[in-house]
């Protein structure tokens, strides 16, 4: 019998101005699996991150943590989820007015109910984790792109979650910044993280990903592991998008 | 009679002064910090709140931003009793600054949370804040600092019309200088004197606000000093 999936998704379907972002999206990821999303600007694929943890609220669709299914409606249910599925952004997100170890322990302090001085200490050491604890004083404006993300990770891994969930991690940063990022991420799918992440960067979904998941037009048109979808000889849309991406 | 004989100044109009600074730093202090947090709160709820609460929200300020100050003052303490409420000078004053003051306040926070980029909020939410949660933690910091500059210019007003507060009785500065000035008939030197002393108020203030701008300041953003 297989194991409960960390994550189930099961028909998600938003609309947005009368225009169908998602369409019946369906997916699940077993403890330990690394997911990647890929797929056109505009497929879907933030909105059905954004989705998952209702940050954006679907029209329908189930999501099951655990087996559990979310009651959205609750908001101590929801922020409860929350707390369990950690969100990488795109752009960072960082709190503008927090040191980077304050972005770290602030929501272990209001949230968790951490006392400060524990709080600080944990978000040291999860800033030790992604290398950044020399920069544990400086704010958001003082750190690079490449810190910044590096930042967002461990303020997301310092809640224990479940599963992350990567919104185009690299997306926003320079050529040379986008390896520090990637080696973190690289560090936690060793470790076992569970993680479902959009990126653009096919090297690491090809090394990495246990299957790539294909959006177009709020779909997912193509799934399977990376040697299936990317061998030389694959007719697949994934493959064509990829030859696309390379030049 | 020279202006500013010693006699007169270090007798009579430096002790009435001192008396009615008295009363104005009563009215002032308290208002200014009552309006500043009830604005940070009617600046959220115009932002954050449901329909209702923005709704309530938006006709309080148009309310109280737009009945000149002494009228309110005077319904405040010369109209409530007719409904049972009856208030003394002072409570009655600093009541009707912190209502006023706090409609101007909440623009200047609704403007700064405004112009906070809404990953911010994302951000928070994620991490398993509720909105009040996030707003109170994370949003609301942030748009304090914007709004100061702004908030700033709203008590230093204060200080100024906190002289209305005579209209009531309360004997503040002005109400103080307004009455020596009437017993000695000495007119440029009572308010020449109540002048100085607001001058050197909102002197005191503005750079008592530059500092805690400095202080609040968050490193990367504006000029580096």
């Amino acid at each position: 019998m297989m194991e409960t999936p960390v994550l189930c998704i099961e028909n998600i379907t938003l609309t947005l101005g009368g225009r169908k972002i998602l369409d019946q999206v369906c997916l699940d990821i077993q403890r330990g699996e690394l997911k990647v999303l890929i797929g056109p600007s505009g497929a879907g694929k933030s909105s059905l991150l954004q989705c998952i943890n209702h940050l954006v609220r679907p029209d329908s669709g189930i999501i099951r943590l655990e087996g559990e299914k979310l009651d959205a409606a609750n908001t101590r249910a929801l922020c409860s989820f929350r707390t369990h599925v950690g969100m990488i952004f795109q752009d960072f997100n960082l709190f503008d007015h927090l040191s980077a170890e304050e972005n770290v322990a602030i929501a272990l302090r209001k949230v968790r109910g951490f006392p400060r001085r524990a709080a600080l200490d944990r978000a040291l050491e999860e800033l030790g984790r992604v290398g950044l604890a020399r920069y544990a004083a400086l704010y958001p404006a003082q750190l690079s792109g490449g810190q910044k993300q590096r930042v967002a990770i461990a303020r997301a891994l310092a809640m224990d979650p479940k599963v992350i969930l990567l919104d185009e991690p690299t997306s926003a940063l320079d050529p040379e910044l986008v390896g520090e990022v990637l080696a973190v991420i690289r560090e936690l799918a060793k470790a076992g993280m569970t993680m479902l992440m959009a990126t653009h960067q096919m090297d690491f979904a090809r090394a990495l990903a246990n299957e790539i998941l294909f959006m177009e037009h709020g779909v997912i048109v193509e799934r399977g592991t990376p040697e299936e979808l990317l061998r030389p000889d694959a007719v697949t849309r994934t493959r064509d998008f990829c030859a696309k991406l390379v030049v | 009679m020279t202006l500013f004989g010693n006699e007169f100044l270090l007798n009579e109009l430096l002790p009435t002064l001192n008396k009615g600074l008295w009363i104005s730093l009563m009215l002032i202090v308290p208002s200014a910090v009552l309006g500043f947090l009830a604005g940070v709160f009617l600046g959220v709820i115009r932002v954050f709140g449901t329909r209702r609460t923005r709704w309530a929200g938006d006709a309080y300020t148009a309310i109280f931003r737009g009945v000149p100050l002494a009228i309110q003052l005077m319904l405040i303490y010369f109209g409530l009793p007719n409904l049972g409420i009856s208030l003394d000078p002072y409570p009655a004053a600093v009541c009707s600054f912190t209502l006023c003051s706090a409609a101007y306040h909440s623009e200047y926070i609704r403007g700064s949370l405004l112009a906070i980029r809404q990953g911010q909020m994302k951000a928070a939410l994620a991490l398993g804040f509720n909105t009040p949660q996030a707003a109170l933690w994370i949003i609301v910091p942030q748009a304090a600092r914007l709004a100061l500059p702004g908030c700033g210019n709203e008590i230093i007003y204060l200080i100024k019309y906190s002289s209305l507060a005579y209209l009531v009785t309360c004997m503040e500065l002005t109400g103080q200088g307004k009455l020596l000035a009437a017993l000695y008939f000495r007119f440029t030197e009572v308010f020449l004197g109540v002048g100085l002393y607001y001058l050197t108020l909102v002197t005191l203030t503005g750079w008592l606000l530059r500092r805690l701008e400095q202080k609040l300041r968050i490193p990367g953003f504006g000029l580096e000093v």
